[in-house]
C-alpha cells in the first residue's frame, strides 16, 4: 500500500456533510466543498453566512458536530489541533490584520517561516543564510524592504494586510486560506493585491474569502457562494452574480 | 548558554546593569569586612544583611518580569516558588542545627521533638547534604511549576483565570505549611539557623560572602533571561504575549513554550528564597501570603513590565521605600501608600520607570541627525539580530 492507494479524493481541501451549532444556532449547515490542488477558490456571501467559521473548522479552531474535513486526500483535520494543521501546511490570514504589532517586519516574517517551531530549535537558533535570503525575498514580494526594521505596528492598515500574506508566504503551506484580504485598501492597493494573490497562486491552492466584487471579479476564478451555512451556488463570478437566489439573499427579500 | 547568545544578549542597557551589581557584589562585602566600623565608607553589617535581602527580592522580581513582561502569563503565586526554595535551603538549615537544638536531639529538629514524632518523615531525608538540598531548591519549585503550567497552558487557561488559580496554588501552600502535622514546623516555620556548610549564618564574613553569591546569582539569573529573551524564542514569547491565537496558526506549540518559561521562571524564584532565608534568619508559612506575591508584581510594574532591568530595580526601590516607610510614623499608612503606589504608576507612568526611560530616551534620539540615529541602533541591538550579519 502506498501513499496514493490511501488517498479517499485528490482534492487538496475536500469538506463533506459538515454541521457546526452554537447554542442552537446551526452556523453550518451540511456544507460540502471540494478545492483541487493549485486552484484558487473566491467565497463569498452575506454576513453570518458562515464564512468564518468555516476557516476555523479547516485550521482547527472549531470542532464540527459531524461531518469529514479532508486535507490532502489523507488527513482528518477535525482531529488535531491549530499547531498540527498549521506544520501539515495549511496557512491562514486573519479577517482583522494580525500581525505582531510590538514586533520589527522583518520578525515578523521570521517568526513566520517553517522551520524548526520546538522550544529547543528556537532557544538555541541561529540565522542561515537561505532564511535570510526567503526573507528578503518574501518582503520584495510585499513591498516591504524599505519598512524591514519598523515596528509592525506602526504600518498602514494596508501594508498590515501584506505583511500577514507575506507572513504566510514565508510559511509555506500548501493550502493558504485568506479572510478578505482587500478590507480598508484603496484602489490601487487592491489591485496589487489581486495581482499578488494571483502570482502566488501560481504555486500555491489558495480560498480567498472577499465581499468586494470588484476584486473577486478581478481574480477571475470559480466563485462559491455561501448562504446560511452552506452553499448556495458556485460557478463563475458572471454565473453567480446572475442567480436569482443570491440576489435575493444579497438584498435581503 | 553558547557564545552567541551570550553577546547577542548584552545590549548597553544590560552591561550597565551588570557592572553596577557586579560593582556592588564586590564593593559592599570588602567595605563591610575590611574598613573599621564607624567609619564613613564602612557598610554595616545590619545594612548588607537588609540589601541582600533587596537583591533576593529582585532575583524574584526578574522571575516574575521573564513570564508577565515577556509571555504574558500574569502569576499572582510566585511567592510560593520562593518559598518553597527557601523551605528546601531552610530544611538543610535545620539539619545542620544538630545537637546544638533546645533538646539535643541529634536526628530530629526541635518543633518534631516537641511534637513527640519519633523518626524524621521521609521528605526530610537528604537534607543533611548540602548539594541535595541545592539541588531540592530548584527541583520542588520548578516541579511544582511544571506540573500546574501543564495542567492550566494545556487547558489554555489563560488571563485572569489562571492568576486566579495562581493564587489559589500560593494560598492552599499557605494553609498547609501552617499545620503542624505537615513536618515544616507549622506556624512557627524553620528558624534559630547556626551554620550554613560550616560557616557561622550569624557571622559578618558569611553574611558578607551571602550578600555576595546573591549579587552573583541576580547576575547569572539576569544572564539566563537576556539570553532567553534575546533569542528567537524570546520572539515566539512576546508574540504569544501579543496574539496567542496567532502564534498557533503559524505552528508554535503555545503551551510548551509557556511551560518551558514558567518552569524556568520557578526555578529562578526558588534560588531567590534560598538565598534569602539564611540572610533572614526564618522561613514561616507567612512567605506563602497572597499579598507578598501581588506585593512581588507591583515591583515589576513600578521598574517596568518586559525591561528585566526595570523589575530588578523596581524590587529595590519599592523595598527600599518600604523600609523607610515602615520604620517610622508612617508605618501605618505603609500599604495605602503601596495601593496608591500601584494605582499612580498604572495611571502616569504606564510602562514603569525604565519603560518610560527608555521611550525618552529613544525620541530624544531621533531628534538627532538620521545617521546617527541608525549607527546608534545597531549598536544597542534595538533592532535586533540582523540576519545576514549572523549568517555569515
Amino acid at each position: 500500500m502506498n501513499v496514493m492507494d490511501a488517498r479517499a479524493t485528490s482534492a487538496m481541501l475536500y469538506l463533506d456533510g459538515v454541521h457546526v451549532s452554537f447554542d442552537g444556532f446551526h452556523a453550518i449547515n451540511n456544507l460540502s466543498l471540494t478545492l483541487e490542488p493549485g486552484e484558487m477558490r473566491a467565497i463569498i456571501g452575506p454576513n453570518g453566512a458562515g464564512k468564518t467559521t468555516m476557516m476555523d473548522i479547516i485550521t482547527g479552531k472549531t470542532k464540527p458536530d459531524e461531518g469529514a474535513v479532508l486535507f490532502d486526500g489523507v488527513t482528518d483535520l477535525t482531529r488535531l489541533d491549530e499547531t498540527r494543521i498549521a506544520e501539515l501546511g495549511i496557512g491562514r490570514k486573519f479577517q482583522k490584520p494580525t500581525v505582531f504589532e510590538s514586533q520589527t517586519v522583518q520578525d515578523n516574517l521570521l517568526l513566520a517561516l517553517n522551520v524548526d517551531h520546538s522550544v529547543r530549535g528556537t532557544l538555541f537558533w541561529r540565522g542561515s543564510k537561505a532564511e535570510s535570503e526567503r526573507i528578503d525575498k518574501v518582503l520584495e514580494t510585499i513591498r516591504l524592504t524599505d519598512a524591514r526594521n519598523r515596528l509592525a505596528g506602526s504600518l498602514s492598515h494596508g501594508q498590515k494586510q501584506w505583511l500577514e500574506i507575506g507572513m504566510l508566504l514565508a510559511q509555506d503551506p500548501k493550502l493558504l486560506l485568506v479572510d478578505e484580504p482587500v478590507a480598508g485598501m484603496t484602489d490601487v492597493e487592491t489591485h496589487l493585491t489581486a495581482e499578488l494573490l494571483k502570482e502566488i497562486n501560481k504555486t500555491h491552492t489558495v480560498m480567498v474569502v472577499e465581499h468586494d466584487m470588484t476584486f473577486v471579479r478581478e481574480l477571475g476564478v470559480k466563485v462559491t457562494c455561501l448562504h446560511e451555512g452552506s452553499v448556495l451556488a458556485e460557478g463563475t463570478i458572471d454565473q453567480v452574480s446572475s442567480n436569482e437566489r443570491v440576489i435575493e439573499v444579497y438584498l435581503g427579500r | 548558554m553558547t557564545p552567541h547568545m551570550l553577546t547577542r544578549s548584552l545590549d548597553r542597557g544590560a552591561t550597565i546593569f551588570l557592572t553596577i551589581v557586579a560593582a556592588c557584589g564586590i564593593l559592599i562585602p570588602l567595605s563591610n569586612l575590611l574598613l573599621p566600623a564607624g567609619s564613613f565608607l564602612q557598610v554595616p553589617t545590619y545594612l548588607v544583611a537588609l540589601w541582600g535581602k533587596y537583591v533576593c527580592y529582585a532575583i524574584l522580581a526578574l522571575s516574575i518580569d521573564l513570564i508577565w513582561g515577556y509571555c504574558g502569563i500574569l502569576s499572582l503565586g510566585h511567592g510560593a516558588f520562593f518559598a518553597l526554595g527557601g523551605y528546601a535551603m531552610g530544611m538543610y538549615l535545620m539539619r545542620q542545627i544538630g545537637t546544638r537544638g533546645v533538646y539535643g536531639n541529634p536526628i530530629l529538629p526541635d518543633f518534631m521533638v516537641f511534637l513527640n514524632w519519633q523518626k524524621l518523615p521521609w521528605y526530610w531525608y537528604g537534607f543533611d547534604m548540602f548539594w541535595f538540598a541545592a539541588l531540592m531548591v530548584l527541583v520542588v519549585p520548578g516541579l511544582l511549576a511544571f506540573c500546574f503550567g501543564w495542567l492550566a497552558f494545556r487547558s489554555r487557561v489563560t488571563g485572569v483565570y489562571l492568576s486566579i488559580i495562581t493564587q489559589a496554588m500560593t494560598y492552599a501552600l499557605l494553609l498547609a505549611f501552617f499545620r503542624n502535622d505537615f513536618g515544616f514546623g507549622g506556624n512557627n516555620g524553620l528558624t534559630d539557623f547556626k551554620d550554613i556548610l560550616g560557616f557561622n549564618v550569624q557571622a559578618e564574613d558569611t553574611r558578607a560572602a551571602l550578600f555576595a553569591l546573591s549579587c552573583l546569582a541576580l547576575i547569572v539569573g539576569f544572564l539566563v533571561c537576556r539570553a532567553i529573551v534575546s533569542s528567537k524564542l524570546g520572539k515566539v514569547l512576546i508574540a504569544v504575549r501579543d496574539a496567542e491565537s496567532r502564534t498557533r496558526f503559524l505552528g508554535y506549540r503555545v503551551e510548551s513554550y509557556k511551560l518551558f518559561v514558567f518552569t524556568v521562571s520557578a526555578c529562578m524564584a526558588g534560588v531567590a528564597g534560598a538565598l534569602y532565608v539564611p540572610q533572614v534568619g526564618i522561613i514561616n508559612p507567612s512567605e506563602f501570603a497572597p499579598g507578598n506575591s501581588i506585593e512581588a508584581v507591583i515591583w515589576v510594574a513600578v521598574g517596568g513590565r518586559g525591561t528585566l532591568v526595570g523589575a530588578a530595580l523596581g524590587a529595590i526601590v519599592v523595598n527600599y521605600a518600604k523600609t523607610f516607610f515602615t520604620s517610622g510614623a508612617l508605618a501605618p499608612y505603609w500599604l495605602f501608600m503601596l495601593g496608591a503606589l500601584f494605582i499612580l504608576v498604572t495611571l502616569l507612568l504606564p510602562k514603569g520607570i525604565i519603560g518610560t526611560f527608555n521611550s525618552w530616551w529613544e525620541s530624544a534620539r531621533e531628534k538627532r541627525p538620521a545617521e546617527t540615529t541608525v549607527s546608534a541602533a545597531a549598536e544597542d541591538g534595538i533592532t535586533e539580530p540582523k540576519m545576514a550579519e549572523e549568517a555569515q
